[in-house]
């Protein structure tokens, strides 16, 4: 039910959809009432004439990504909406203690993959997901991380359906990206819009850096008092540069480039400075696993460190994120972690997954394959929303098109129902519209498992579009997660997620051993 | 014990050099509108690329050394890797990977000078135009030159971007100096100074900000001896190769007391070279003597030895590559060097 307005969101109407400033017919949304109310009385004008400004600076900093279409990269400035999205206090709980456990989840897969593969052979999951997934990595056997922690950094996707519950559409277990958004955004509205947001219990976002330089300090190995940290980066043409500038700055650690790092004979990481050789202890790699060593994956990787994983798996460099986590953000593994929850933590999952056909199980594939004009089919391998079919708003050619894919690779692919997404008002073309938007939750990992509260909020900015990838005309906005409000009801899998806290919840920090070693 | 990347300190020395080297471009082509003119009032826009060794890259792809091709060729041609257009888009680059190390001022005065850069079109490098578009290109660097100052911190990557800033001006100022003495060397040092040619020579100080530093220090008339003396090894004009030297050997200094870095030493010793060759009395034999652009030569020669000597002992640079591939026959001049080629990728 929209709030009353008579300013800059005159005439806003969400529709059918959940909206995350005015909620639905059955849910209110009296946490964001008078943050609606303040944006409205700026006045349209107001608006436009801030969101200007806001993209100047936002040009002028040479905040891009790269943008790579027909074989040409362009730089381009990520569209910012100065139109904020706010979740409620309960929601945030709600979310945090989700992602926690889903965090928790994924590092004892991991430990279990590379270790006893007891969920494999209690049948939890089929052994071919894991050990034919390209991104499993056997060099991984003998490796034990740190704190039993794989993944220190997560990104979680989460979409809102028409019922207001949250889902989670996607993990990102490898080098989730956009945290840097998360920190801008909010830096940028507190610049442009300090006066509209005097006084409201928003959670800061600002202390992301110091949390994950603790974390990378706890896992550092074990005989080192005061790691030296370094960001890899793969280099000033990657599409993401901006961002690990930006956290390497956050950080105060050196940015480095494969070139800047060399193993010695002793299997011990070294930096190249003006000094001479400087030991590296932990490496925060934004370089995907395929990149980091010439000497075990891709030997023409001239982006990565040859010897670097001699050195990682005698124990004396960490990497964060660990090598071979990408077997469990995996979007066929994907569908397995509501029984992964169960099966590692013996709890309900707090944030379920939206409904998954997996493409190589035969009857999915039926299904699928008759419900092709319903559902959304993506690629299992693919990120940034590319192979992605939404059967509703497909051509029949491209229906086509994509059952013919799936018939001739049906384990590359999964479906799922068309999510209503959730919409947010939007500042589009000088007039507030809604529009779909998902939420990415950052998660560190360390001693434990630490939520930023905010988190990327991607939003479609074409009209109608369910697509919020950067890469696909999307766009983000600051997320206010608010401190206390007005509560507003939380309805996830089946009981409130209130209640799955209560029954326990809360007991989960970081990586829990195995049950069957814990036992 | 220094932190510093190799390779940040090969940037940080290249950024400060680009930014230097793009400036001193846009006051040399000033100038030269001022004194390209011949007896006749034509232009020899040719003189420039004569100062530059840039002759053979220039008639590879132009048929004529006229004002719009050679203004095209130094501020708006991307293909000519010196053009100030392209100086400026290598010192963005080199910001760009120096974003974890400068400050965000820095990192956004360098972007938007190199969108007004890029913004220019072949009608802004009219002769008639000239002037205002080398102000823009000198207003940018300074404020870059200004902005560091104020907003860099100081610590060993601020001494290698000293040394490179030094060490490209100084340079630069040989080059700049050359671009009168190409032709004072062919007239007959007794004959006395004419009107005409005091005002170049007072053009020359002025695209170098320093004709009224050079007039508190010489009240009257216009020696070129004067000038040159100034622009060589006079103390404390700032764009002078002495003084520019002196910065360079403090921030040695600096790098090998306070970080220790004792690879200073072969730098040192190359710099003491040059200084001494500079003293006011050398000079002045060199300038009587008919020398002056082989010195100036010369001093290109060592300076880039000393860029060299600085890449092994800092940047990572192999050990003594083969010199520089051109021939080095006397009064030949330098082309410039190209910087820090590991940013020119993709």
């Amino acid at each position: 039910m929209p709030h009353a307005a008579t300013g800059a969101f005159k005439g806003y109407d969400p529709g059918s959809f959940f909206c995350e400033m005015c909620g639905s017919a059955e849910i209110g949304a009296p946490h964001a009432a008078a943050i609606f109310a303040r944006f409205d009385r700026a006045g349209l004008d107001n608006l436009r004439q801030r969101a200007a400004e806001a993209e100047i600076e936002l040009f002028n900093q040479g905040i891009t990504f790269t943008v790579y279409t027909d074989g040409k990269a362009i730089d381009r400035i990520l569209p910012f909406d100065v139109v904020p999205r706010v979740i409620s206090a309960t929601n945030w709980r709600v979310i945090e203690a989700g992602v926690i456990q889903r965090v928790a989840t994924i590092n004892a897969f991991l430990s279990d993959c590379y270790g006893p593969q007891h969920a494999i052979r209690d049948g939890i999951i089929p052994g071919e997901l894991v050990f034919g997934n390209a991104n499993f990595r056997p060099e991984m056997a003998e490796v034990r991380p740190a704190l039993g922690t794989y993944v220190h950094i997560n990104g979680t996707d989460l979409v809102r359906d028409v019922d207001g519950r949250f889902y989670v559409l996607e993990d990102n277990a490898r080098t989730p990206s956009g945290v840097s958004y998360v920190v801008e955004n909010r830096h940028l509205m507190m610049r442009s819009f300090s006066d509209l947001m005097r006084g409201l219990p928003i959670r800061p976002v600002s202390d992301y850096g110091r949390h994950l330089l603790e974390a990378l300090c706890e896992v550092a190995p074990a005989e080192v008092l005061d790691p030296q940290v370094v960001l890899l980066s793969p280099g000033i043409f990657n599409s993401a540069y901006f961002e690990h500038v930006f956290l390497a700055r956050e950080m105060g650690i050196p940015l480095v480039e494969g070139r800047d790092l060399f193993v010695d004979d002793k299997d011990r990481v070294f930096m190249s400075t003006v000094g001479g050789p400087r030991r590296v202890d932990v490496i925060y790699r934004r370089l995907n696993d395929d990149f980091l060593d010439p000497e075990v994956f891709e030997p023409s990787s001239l982006l990565g460190v040859p010897g670097l994983m001699r050195a990682y798996r005698k124990g004396t460099v960490t990497l964060a994120n660990a090598v071979g986590t990408g077997v469990a953000d995996d979007k066929a593994v994907y569908a397995y972690m509501p029984r992964l929850v169960k099966y590692y933590l013996g709890e309900e999952p707090i944030l379920n997954n939206v409904e998954t056909h997996i493409c190589r199980e035969r009857e999915a594939l039926a299904f699928t394959l008759d419900h092709l004009a319903e559902l959304v089919t993506k690629p299992v391998g693919e990120s940034g929303g590319y192979g992605i079919t939404i059967g509703p708003r497909a051509t029949q050619a491209e229906l086509a098109e994509a059952r013919a894919r799936i018939t001739e690779d049906p384990a590359n692919y999964i479906s799922q129902p068309v999510i209503n997404l959730s919409v947010s008002p939007t500042l589009v073309e000088g007039v507030v519209e809604p529009r779909h938007v998902d939420l990415r939750p950052f998660a560190i990992t360390g001693k434990s498992t630490w939520v930023l509260p905010g988190g990327l909020t991607r939003v479609a900015l074409r009209r109608g579009s369910l697509v919020v990838n950067s890469s696909q005309g999307g766009g983000s906005k600051d997320t206010w997660v608010l401190a206390e409000d007005d509560s507003q009801p939380t309805p996830q899998a089946g009981r409130t997620g209130e209640e799955i806290l209560a029954a326990g919840g809360d007991q989960i920090v970081g990586a829990p051993d195995l049950p069957a070693q814990g036992a | 014990m220094s932190l510093l990347l190799s390779r940040y300190a090969e940037c940080i020395f290249w950024l400060a050099r680009y930014i230097e080297r793009a400036e001193n471009l846009a006051r040399i082509l000033d100038v030269q509108e001022t004194f390209a003119r011949d007896i006749k009032g034509g232009h020899d826009w040719a003189a420039v690329l004569r100062l530059n060794a840039d002759e053979a890259r220039f008639f590879e792809r132009y048929e004529v050394a006229d004002a719009p091709s050679v203004l095209n060729f130094y501020i708006l041609d991307r293909e000519n890797p010196t053009s100030i257009v392209s100086d400026i888009f290598f010192a963005r680059e080199n910001a760009r990977t120096l974003r974890p190390l400068i400050s965000t001022e820095m990192w956004v005065q360098l972007n938007v000078f190199y969108n007004r850069a890029r913004a220019l079109r072949q009608v802004d490098i009219t002769e008639e135009r000239l002037n205002r578009v080398c102000s823009m290109i000198k207003e940018g660097c300074d404020t870059h030159a200004g902005i560091t100052l104020g907003t860099f911190y100081r610590d060993e990557a601020w001494c290698f971007y000293q040394i490179g800033a030094a060490i490209e001006c100084a340079d630069q100022t040989t080059r700049l100096l050359d671009s009168r003495y190409l032709s004072f060397e062919e007239r007959d040092p007794s004959e006395t100074v004419s009107p005409v040619e005091a005002s170049h020579w007072t053009s020359l100080l002025r695209s170098a900000s320093g004709y009224q530093a050079f007039r508190r220090r010489h009240p009257r008339g216009m020696d070129p001896e004067h000038v040159a003396l100034f622009l060589l090894s006079d103390p404390c004009f700032p764009r002078s190769v002495a003084c520019e030297l002196q910065i360079v050997e403090v921030q040695l200094g600096r790098l090998r007391r306070q970080y220790q870095l004792r690879r200073v030493g072969a730098a040192l010793e190359q710099l003491d070279g040059i200084r001494d060759d500079l003293n006011v009395d050398n000079v002045l034999a060199i300038l009587r003597g008919g020398g002056i652009h082989r010195f100036n030569d010369w001093l290109q020669r060592s300076l880039n030895d000393l860029s060299g000597i600085l890449g092994r002992a800092f940047f990572g640079y192999e050990a003594l590559p083969q010199p520089e591939a051109e021939d080095h026959a006397a009064d030949k001049s330098q082309s410039q060097t190209a910087g820090s080629l590991q940013q020119h990728q993709g």
